[in-house]
């Protein structure tokens, strides 16, 4: 899905080079929700920091937990490591209530990176993308036009994005034509 | 555009938004026992204030979480957000005190 996303569109944002837009390697995620124990109890199955900050995200290697809500967080994987991933949680969960439910394949990761990632992105997302009020390791659910997407800084000139598979091509699209002018 | 204070995650823009209606409306203990009156007057019957309007606002595309907001229905200010489940600040508590 993703070769062909990219094949069939040779980035005019990436010739122009406000910003590149390129798609990342498949991942395996969930949505876990649950109390406060829950997202410990999981951080740690995961050996990753527990994320009790609103929009802040912990991630190391390939593994990363995103806080979404107060009770909901979005955990991210190796393409490889979904089965292992869901055998760690089910293990430090048992006990808990909560809702782990994966959603490796409704959503495809891109990377916008550039000197002017935060403009492109601006062009379609209301959010303030300035580094102080948007730092590296923050997160969050947000909107690019009409599409639903999760936004995650991941450098100062690099975010990742988290994009439901059918709203793909309508992104890419937005920001291809956005890098053009 | 307005910028809304989720109280949750901050200020954010109104796009992210969606209004659910007036807030601390209690749905009766028991609907069985009110008649058609008592019942039309808990499901259709709201407030017109001008003014400090308290209503329930749902941060759609950012938390999910819905909470409450004072906001004054003149000038569209909101005057103060909170959890759901907390009661309505007090009028000095609001943005710029009384509205």
């Amino acid at each position: 899905m993703h070769d062909t996303l990219t094949a069939q569109r040779p980035s005019a944002a990436s010739m122009s080079a406000p910003a590149i837009v390129k798609p990342l390697p498949a991942a395996s995620r969930f949505i876990l929700q649950g109390s406060a124990a829950v997202m410990a109890a999981a951080a740690a199955a995961l050996a990753l920091p527990d994320t009790k900050l609103a929009c802040r995200a912990s991630a190391h290697g390939e593994r990363a937990i995103l806080w979404l809500g107060p009770y909901e967080r979005l955990v991210i994987g190796g393409e490889a490591e979904g089965a292992e991933l869901t055998r760690l949680l089910a293990a430090a969960l048992v006990d808990l209530p909560h809702s782990l439910v994966e959603v490796t394949d409704r959503q495809i990761a891109f990377e916008v990176t550039g000197p002017h990632a935060a403009e492109l992105l601006n062009s379609a997302c209301p959010l303030d993308l300035d580094l102080s009020q948007f730092p590296v390791g923050m997160c969050t659910r947000t909107i690019l036009a009409k599409a639903e997407i999760v936004l995650w800084r991941t450098a100062p000139e690099t975010f990742r994005l988290e994009v439901w598979r059918s709203f793909s091509a309508y992104v890419v699209g937005l920001l291809e034509e956005a890098g053009r002018a | 555009m307005l910028l809304i204070t989720c109280p949750y995650c901050g200020p954010r823009p109104e796009l992210e938004f969606a209004y659910g209606g007036q807030a601390h409306i209690a749905r009766p203990q028991q609907p069985a026992d009110l008649n058609d009156d008592a019942w039309a007057e808990h499901l259709y019957m709201r407030d017109n204030a001008k003014g400090a309007h308290a209503e329930r606002w749902r941060h759609t595309h950012g938390c999910a979480r819905f909470f409450n907001a004072v906001r004054d229905t003149g000038s569209d200010r909101i005057l103060a957000t909170y959890e759901t489940g907390t009661p309505r600040p007090a009028a000095g508590d609001l943005v710029g005190g009384a509205a």
